[in-house]
């Protein structure tokens, strides 16, 4: 029963609320091939109206960062407030910048 | 609820196995906690945090799952097309709360099939309250307000559970949870403002319900071992007897809205407290459905095994269906 090649795929499931917004992540279906991976999407996450388009990824097809690198390759990012707007004083009486 | 811990049926704590880990990684994994940080599935962490989760999760998972059993039992014979309609959307709410919280168990590194069987092995619990009988339509009203009403007290506080996947289902099943209660206690109202016969059949349920539904808060504080660890890591955000108190204070003026009557003679209002005293619980009768002894355990397990069973064909047609595909797009 537990012999993994019989287990239908995982596939990350991503919703777009409505048009306008993006798809996002919301979890995760069992599926033996795309088409049934929508129809399992669209029952599992989609019961109230949450959606009006669906995205399905096999989860294997997923290449994330690695949380140990999280350090590298996001704290450069702390010291560069320059990249603000805020970090540059402008005179209150000079609008519209 | 359903996630009562139910691995110490005794109350008899687990003997501490000597961490090999590393204690650097374990402080900045206990300090993360402690600042209510959530964890991520690719974050380190301690191998007893991941086992109690795997456990906590996919119990809960089971008792969705098996959950859909008693309630599923009435959907043909609800008494008006209104009801039927409204009691098939619950009970498919139910098995969608059962894949949310199986997806988020897998990022743990547990497979669905090994749930399953563990389930059907009997090495998994689940709730005990699914192990009693939906005897009349009131009993859909019951479970409704009751059994879905003590999952809620219980799974609010479990949408800041420390495990980032746990608590994004959690939040999802909160948002779905309260009509399940809503239409329970509407059956409730509608029978005990009906005919005599109708309302007598409302307290009956009542009177069956009322103390499996505190039995499903699990065992009280001093018999509940694993409560501190599961506190401190934030997985567990209430005690038991914490929750069971919040129910009963909550749910006695709603049958006495009605016009039912709780079973209990030792309730009673205690201002000192500001909460209601009530009567012990059977504890013996919960570890024995525990233990696999509740009236309809057996029918249960032997549903799941045989829906598993007989669709077999199904899960393998479907993967020789995709393959034949696969290789006709790759010809
Ligand atoms: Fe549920
Ligand atoms: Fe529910």
């Amino acid at each position: 029963m537990s012999d993994p090649k019989k287990e239908w795929p995982l596939w990350e499931v991503f919703v777009r609320a409505k048009n306008g917004l993006s798809h996002k992540h919301v979890g995760s279906v069992h599926a033996a091939d795309d088409r049934m991976a929508i129809e399992a999407a669209r029952d599992t996450y989609t019961r109230r109206m949450e959606g009006v388009s669906l995205w399905v990824v096999p989860s294997a097809a997923i290449v994330a960062s690695d949380p140990a690198e999280a350090g590298p390759l996001f704290e450069p990012a702390e010291d560069k407030v320059y990249r603000h707007p805020t970090f540059y004083v402008v005179p209150d009486n000079v609008k519209h910048i | 609820m359903y996630t009562t811990e139910l691995q110490n049926q005794a109350g008899k704590p687990k003997a501490q196995v000597a961490s090999t880990e590393d204690p650097a990684l374990l402080e900045a994994f206990e300090a993360r906690v402690a600042a209510d940080e959530f964890i991520e599935p690719k974050d380190w962490m301690p191998e007893a945090y991941r086992r109690t989760l795997v456990r906590q999760i996919s119990q809960h998972a089971h008792s969705e799952i098996v959950g859909m059993l008693p309630e599923g039992n009435w959907i043909s014979r609800a008494p008006t097309l209104r009801r039927k309609a409204v009691l098939l959307a619950k009970v498919q709410d139910e098995g969608g709360h059962g894949l949310y919280l199986y997806a988020a168990a897998e990022t743990l590194g547990t497979s669905r099939d090994e749930m399953v069987e563990a389930l059907h092995s009997g090495k998994a619990k689940y709730s005990t309250i699914f192990n009693y009988p939906t005897l009349t339509w009131a009993d859909i009203g019951a479970i409704g307000w009751l059994v879905d009403g003590a999952a809620i007290m219980n799974q609010v506080p479990l949408q800041r559970t420390s495990y980032g996947p746990y608590a994004r289902a959690m939040v999802r099943v909160c948002k779905e949870e309260s009509f399940h209660q809503r239409q329970g206690y509407e059956i409730m109202m509608a029978m005990a403002s009906g005919t005599p016969e109708q309302k007598r059949m409302a307290q009956d349920a009542l009177n069956r319900w009322w103390w499996p539904s505190l039995m499903m808060f699990g065992p009280p504080d001093e018999n509940s071992p694993n409560t501190a660890q599961s506190m401190r890591w934030r997985i567990k955000r209430d005690t038991n007897d914490e929750l069971r108190q919040k129910f009963v204070d909550v749910t006695v003026p709603q049958a006495e809205a009605i016009g039912l009557t709780v079973p209990d003679p030792d309730l009673k209002w205690n201002e000192a407290k500001g909460g209601h005293d009530f009567g012990e619980i059977d504890w013996e009768e919960f570890y024995a459905v525990v233990r696999g002894e509740g009236p309809v355990a057996k029918e249960r397990m032997k549903a799941r095994i045989d829906a598993w069973n007989d669709g077999a064909w199904v899960r393998e047609a479907a993967l020789a269906h995709a393959a034949k595909r696969n290789a006709r797009a790759a010809a």
